[in-house]
């Protein structure tokens, strides 16, 4: 009875876009279900944050949302105790090496599966997308024995070059779509003027895909913000771990204080939460994007 | 959408035309008929491949160090009993495999994947689909819905498990003092500890996390359909859930078979909730096979031969399963069409 067609910007079809808009009595009940939901998504991140504010006397005394008095102590003790600001700094470190390592290395070789001609390109990028869709689980094994054959174990590139690896496909799928997209002329005029294929990745191709080395880019940082198993695989050096391992073992010391352990848990969740809200259009489209893969 | 393509199909053609002509007419002209043209051709051709190469080759040398040789090295080892460490190991021939088969919290840890499997396949999909139908309309605050519902998603299962941890903590978490205050007191209990909560209690974070990507993709397939449709069978006279069954859902079926294939796979390799809020037990009740097969590898009595063996094992049961269910998918929309 709502779903109206594309015509419906027709000056005929007005009254309906109206009734569209008017609150009927199911359109009140299906608001009211959409809105639990939406509580049910929201209300444990409130109370991870409501809980980070309080004393341990406060939440073992019962259930209450606001705080009495907002311990944001809390923050402070969370972020000097047991190196957490290192994690919170390693993990920014290894976000920012592979975004910058996957967007390179991705849209390079997407222009070239996208645009050029060579022997064994269908293969190739076959072969990718057979890696991209095939689970491989537990395949942090061979990968920790890779690592320790190129004494790469315990390293920060360690991380980095296999994380970077494992963001490859997607992002190469989605950059080598938006290539081919790209009207030819553009770049034909630019061989014309004598330009090299680099010149004409770099200074038209390239700029052209910015939306979709944004989506690329959230993805990624999404995928290595909270990455949780490789880490845990290939670093032993505490100083080393990023955030979600480092919360693991966060946890482990002070298991019984809990407004502690949920002010290190919002602060590793929040900046996650602010990048999302800001690109939450390109996430979407990447999700999208990602899930036609097969 | 397609007419554009069309278009840029057509001026891609007759560029290519131009392309081919325009350098071969140049260059005749110039060596006044000295150079064939197709030798000066091929090597710019080659010039081409030769930067074609450049351009893939980091993206070449990550994968094949990262992925493709260690994939090897899987199989390989799956037919040794080396233990990660020493500098020798022998061949074992199939020992492994039969060791897996005898492996009763292996067979385990399999069938709680299942569990988790079908309870995601069922009630994270059907959620989603119900929420996805109810946004999908001129709705008010659809926007907003959109993005509030995918906020768990995007969430790290570390910090999922975390948090709800702390709600099903037994003696004051949120979730039985709540239920103390409303009465139903007798229900509170250890909901983690007590192995036969345990597994459901995980099972429903699962779902409390993974409705908003369901919801995301059904979203998209159900914006995919025109609304033309939907109209001309109003029009027809066919009632709400006439065009449900008979346009929504046929419609839909390719997106609910990736879906599922998705749904699958995602719970059968769950791990991160498990190891943060369980870590497999009590006892072995939410042992799942990525947390058997890391303990197999990393584990008190490191055996990276036998967990080599399970991974191999366990890939290829979830690669037969999805590749039976897609190809199920798409003869059911052959046989449509």
């Amino acid at each position: 009875m709502t779903l109206l067609s594309t015509k419906s910007s027709l000056p005929v079809s007005r009254p309906t876009r109206r009734a569209a808009k008017r609150l009927t009595v199911p359109r009140v009940f299906l608001h009211l279900g959409l809105i639990a939901w939406g509580l049910a998504s929201i209300l444990p991140l409130v109370w991870m944050i409501s809980a980070s504010l309080q004393t341990n006397a406060e939440i073992y005394g019962g259930v209450h949302l606001i705080p009495e008095n907002p311990q944001w102590g809390n923050y402070v003790r969370a972020w000097d105790q047991s190196s957490f600001s290192d994690y919170f700094f390693n993990s920014v470190l290894y976000t920012v090496s592979v975004v910058g390592g996957t967007v390179l290395f991705a849209s390079l070789s997407a222009y070239a599966f996208a645009r050029m001609q060579f022997p064994g390109k269908r293969v190739l990028y076959g072969a990718f997308l057979v890696f991209l869709f095939i689970p491989i689980p537990g395949a942090f094994i061979p990968l920790y024995l890779v690592l320790a054959n190129m004494g790469l174990l315990d390293t920060q590139l360690g991380y980095i070059l296999p994380m970077i690896n494992g963001s490859l496909p997607v992002a190469m799928f989605i950059l080598r779509a938006f290539f081919e997209q790209i009207p030819k002329e553009l770049e034909e005029a630019a061989f014309i003027d004598g330009a090299s294929r680099l010149q004409v990745f770099t200074m038209i191709a390239f700029p052209l895909a910015r939306p979709a080395v944004a989506t690329v880019v959230i993805l990624t940082v999404l995928g290595v913000w909270n990455e949780y198993v490789l880490a845990s695989v290939v670093f032993s050096n505490q100083a080393l771990l990023p955030l979600q391992v480092g919360l693991l073992s966060f946890q482990g010391s002070y298991f019984s204080q809990y407004g502690l352990m949920m002010a290190a848990t919002t602060i590793t969740t929040l900046p996650i939460i602010i990048v999302y809200l800001m690109f939450q259009k390109n996430i979407i489209r990447g999700v999208m994007a990602g899930a036609v893969k097969g | 959408m397609n007419s554009a393509r069309v278009l840029a199909k057509a001026q891609r053609i007759s560029l290519v035309e131009t392309q081919v002509s325009a350098p071969l007419a140049a260059g005749i002209a110039k060596r006044s008929g000295q150079l064939p043209g197709p030798r000066r051709f091929s090597r710019r051709r080659r010039a081409e491949m030769i930067t074609a190469y450049l351009f893939i080759l980091p993206t070449l040398a990550l994968f094949s160090v990262f992925s493709v040789y260690p994939f090897a090295r899987t199989v390989e080892l799956s037919f040794t009993d080396w233990d990660g460490l020493s500098r020798t190991f022998n061949g074992v021939g199939l020992d492994n495999y039969f060791a897996a088969f005898r492996d009763g919290i292996w067979w385990g840890s399999i069938w709680n994947g299942l569990i988790l499997a079908v309870v995601a396949l069922v009630l994270m999909q059907g959620l989603g689909l119900l929420l996805a139908i109810a946004v999908d309309r001129k709705l008010v605050g659809q926007t907003i819905y959109r993005t509030v519902f995918y906020i768990p998603p995007i969430l790290s299962g570390i910090v999922v498990a975390t948090i709800w941890k702390w709600l099903y903590e037994p003696n004051n978490g949120v979730i039985n003092s709540t239920l103390e205050s409303i009465g139903l007191g007798e229900l509170a209990q250890p909901w983690l500890g007590n192995p036969a909560t345990a597994l459901w209690a995980i099972s429903l974070v699962s779902i409390w996390q993974g409705v908003g990507y369901p919801f995301l993709l059904f979203l998209a397939g159900l914006q995919g359909i025109s609304g033309e449709i939907y109209e001309a069978a109003k029009m027809d006279g066919a009632s709400g859930s006439q065009i449900f069954r008979t346009i929504t859902i046929p419609l839909l079926r390719p997106v609910i078979g990736i879906v599922s294939v998705l749904t699958f796979l995602g719970a059968m390799q769950t791990f991160n909730l498990v190891i943060a809020m369980t870590g497999g037990g009590p006892g072995y009740a939410t042992e799942v096979p990525i947390l058997h097969i890391y303990r197999a590898a990393f584990g008190g009595t490191p055996d990276f031969g036998y967990a080599s063996a399970l991974s191999i094992i366990f890939g290829m049961m979830l690669f037969g399963v999805s590749m039976i269910s897609l190809y199920l998918t798409r003869r059911s929309r052959d046989e449509q069409s």
